[in-house]
């Protein structure tokens, strides 16, 4: 169970800091997250929190490959009215 | 408005145009007088001193907690760099050599800033290791920090632990609505919240932090982004709330809005404000406060003196394999920063001269305490700016519980008045000591450690320690300090000798 970085990583270094197991890994060309250290935060956290703060939607995926931000959840326009 | 730097070419000076930078003179005069003591030569806020002083940035905090519609997080924060800047991710260890390295290399260095490439306080380890270890190998250096603001209130304590000289706040708005176009999402106890929610949170975050901060005597500099349709007119009623507050001055900027730039704002062709309407909304906010027209914004990580970047000087390689002395290198500091210091205080003096002294009533408050009858070295009367040797006329006042009584100047033997034979030394300083001999303190500028003992030795007690004060205040106090130490019950020293 863990989560993963994939292109489109801006390496702006939000997630590294926050993640409680230290899995995530400063790396060229994108930044990585240990699949052996990640837990998905359910043992610390209510969400995930690398993806509670990375500012790109669609690069932090499940092991289904599903974004945890998919397109359009964190582009102003979405929220609107 | 600064042409954006297109990404990835760092190397570009950070130049801001003498004179257009910073505050003119005349501003800072008008400034309140405690702040305007510590803005008076700060190297960023104060025209005068930003020619002679160095600062610096380093990149240590990359995490930011917050979106902001024209960021582009691939790149350096927009509050703080132009746009498209990417700077080198230091360690707090490497952020503290390379410090230390400048500091070493250019003895002007005297603020070392972190203001990202994130927001310093979305990264508190990194950031107060760097201020905690510098604080102890380089106390001479002042430090600062930029941040959003979300994070200040938890920070405040230790902002003010490691003597942070002044925080920068970005402040967009007070009005959750405008907030809420503006910032999309913030990052918040753990989760991610949006629009007009998040906007509220972080809008109290930073005015709260404003308050604390002001509150514990740290110097705030609030930083607005001009986004026309958006937060223009409303910036007025920002401006007003945060001087009421306490912050020291405003600065508007522009918002820097380019496609190319990736932002939210630029995409969607949000455009930034134009030259006059700036200046026009930069006009209206300084009718409320003393707001200093800020040069462009710096990058980052800046180095060097503010308008000319020595970075490829200082790159980690090279900082590595440098040798650096701390403590001459702080030495040397402190030596060119009093040298420079003075300069500036005689500049200042200088201007003071043209506004006429008012003496002031003291309140009759003490009735205890005979006058006191003390010289002073001034060139206008107005403010302690005149070195005794330097001195062509002192003027003379007679201070007591109920006034300040001008009794007129006398004029003075220079005793070092750049006379190319100085063997005449002796005679004229004992011809000035015969006319001050009815004085009983010299306040002076500075004074050197010769004529200090002839004039003790004359019953003049020389006091350098209300340099460039107002005359009235330093005399006051100088007559309280003599109250105080039990001095004024009896016969002057002069009157003892006879
Ligand atoms: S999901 Fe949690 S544990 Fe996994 S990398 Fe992200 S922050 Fe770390
Ligand atoms: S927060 Fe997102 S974009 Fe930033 S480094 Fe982590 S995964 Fe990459
Ligand atoms: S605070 Fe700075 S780094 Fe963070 S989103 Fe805003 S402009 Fe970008």
């Amino acid at each position: 169970m863990a989560l993963e970085i994939v292109a489109g990583c801006v390496n702006c270094w939000a997630c590294v800091a926050l993640c409680p197991h230290q899995a995530i890994l400063e790396a060229q060309p994108h930044f990585l997250i240990d699949s052996d250290r990640c837990t998905e935060c359910i043992d610390a956290h209510a969400t995930p929190q690398c993806a509670a703060i990375c500012p790109i939607e669609g690069v932090i995926i499940d092991e289904l490959g599903t974004p945890l931000n998919p397109l359009g959840s964190l582009s102003p326009a979405a929220r609107d009215g | 408005m600064p042409t954006p730097t297109p990404p990835n070419t760092a190397a570009k000076a950070s130049g801001c145009a003498s004179g257009r930078c910073g505050s003119s003179a005349s501003q800072i005069d008008e400034l309140d007088a405690s702040v305007a003591q510590r803005v008076q030569d700060h190297p960023c806020y104060s025209e005068e001193a930003h020619k002679y002083f160095a600062r610096m940035h380093v990149a240590v905090a990359p995490a930011c907690n917050i979106q902001c519609n024209y960021c582009n997080r691939k790149y350096d924060c927009s509050n703080e760099s132009r746009p498209g800047v990417v700077s080198e991710v230091l360690t707090a260890a490497q952020a503290v050599k390379k410090t230390l390295a400048v500091a070493a290399a250019i003895p002007q260095m005297s603020v070392l800033g972190i203001a990202g490439p994130g927001d310093a306080l979305a990264n508190p380890e990194r950031t107060f290791a760097t201020f905690a270890e510098l604080s102890q190998r380089a106390p001479d250096l002042k430090l600062c920090l930029s941040t959003n603001g979300l994070m200040l209130p938890q920070y405040v304590d230790q902002i003010a632990a490691y003597h942070v000289d002044h925080v920068t706040i970005t402040i967009n708005c007070i009005d959750p609505d405008i907030g809420a176009q503006i910032y999309p999402w913030i990052f918040w106890k753990h989760r991610r919240i949006t629009g007009r929610e998040a906007a509220e949170v972080l809008i109290a975050q930073q005015q709260q932090g404003l308050e604390m901060l002001v509150a514990r005597g740290i110097l705030v500099k609030v930083n607005s982004v001009m986004i026309p349709g958006i937060n223009d007119q409303h910036l007025k009623e920002v401006s007003r709330i945060v001087r009421a507050k306490g912050a020291f001055l405003h600065n508007v900027m522009p918002l820097i809005s380019d496609p190319a730039h990736g932002t939210h704002f630029g995409l969607i062709g949000q455009r930034g404000p134009t030259p006059q309407e700036l200046k026009t909304l930069q006009d209206e906010c300084a009718g409320d406060m003393n707001m200093m027209r800020h040069c462009q914004q710096c990058r980052a990580d800046a180095v060097g003196m503010l308008g000319e970047d020595r970075g490829a000087e200082f790159t980690l390689e090279k900082v590595e394999a440098m040798q650096i002395d701390e403590h001459a290198a702080m030495g040397r500091r402190l030596a060119l920063r009093a040298a420079i210091h003075a300069e500036l205080a005689e500049k200042r003096a200088a201007r003071h001269a043209a506004s006429a002294q008012v003496i002031e009533l003291p309140r009759p408050a003490a009735t205890l305490g005979r006058p006191v009858r003390m010289a002073v070295a001034s060139s206008t009367g107005a403010v302690i700016d005149t070195h005794f040797g330097h001195a062509k006329h002192f003027h003379i006042f007679e201070v007591s519980a109920e006034e300040i009584r001008a009794l007129g100047t006398c004029a003075a033997a220079q005793y070092c008045g750049g006379e190319a034979d100085c063997g005449e030394a002796d005679n004229t300083l004992a011809r000035t000591l015969t006319a001050l001999s009815d004085c009983e303190v010299m306040l002076c500028a500075r004074i050197g450690i010769e004529p200090w003992g002839k004039l003790e030795a004359a019953g003049i007690r020389p006091d350098g320690a209300h340099a460039m004060e107002p005359v009235a205040s330093a005399l006051r106090e100088a007559w309280k300090t003599m109250l105080d130490n039990g001095q004024l019950s009896v016969a002057p020293a002069s009157q003892r000798r006879a």
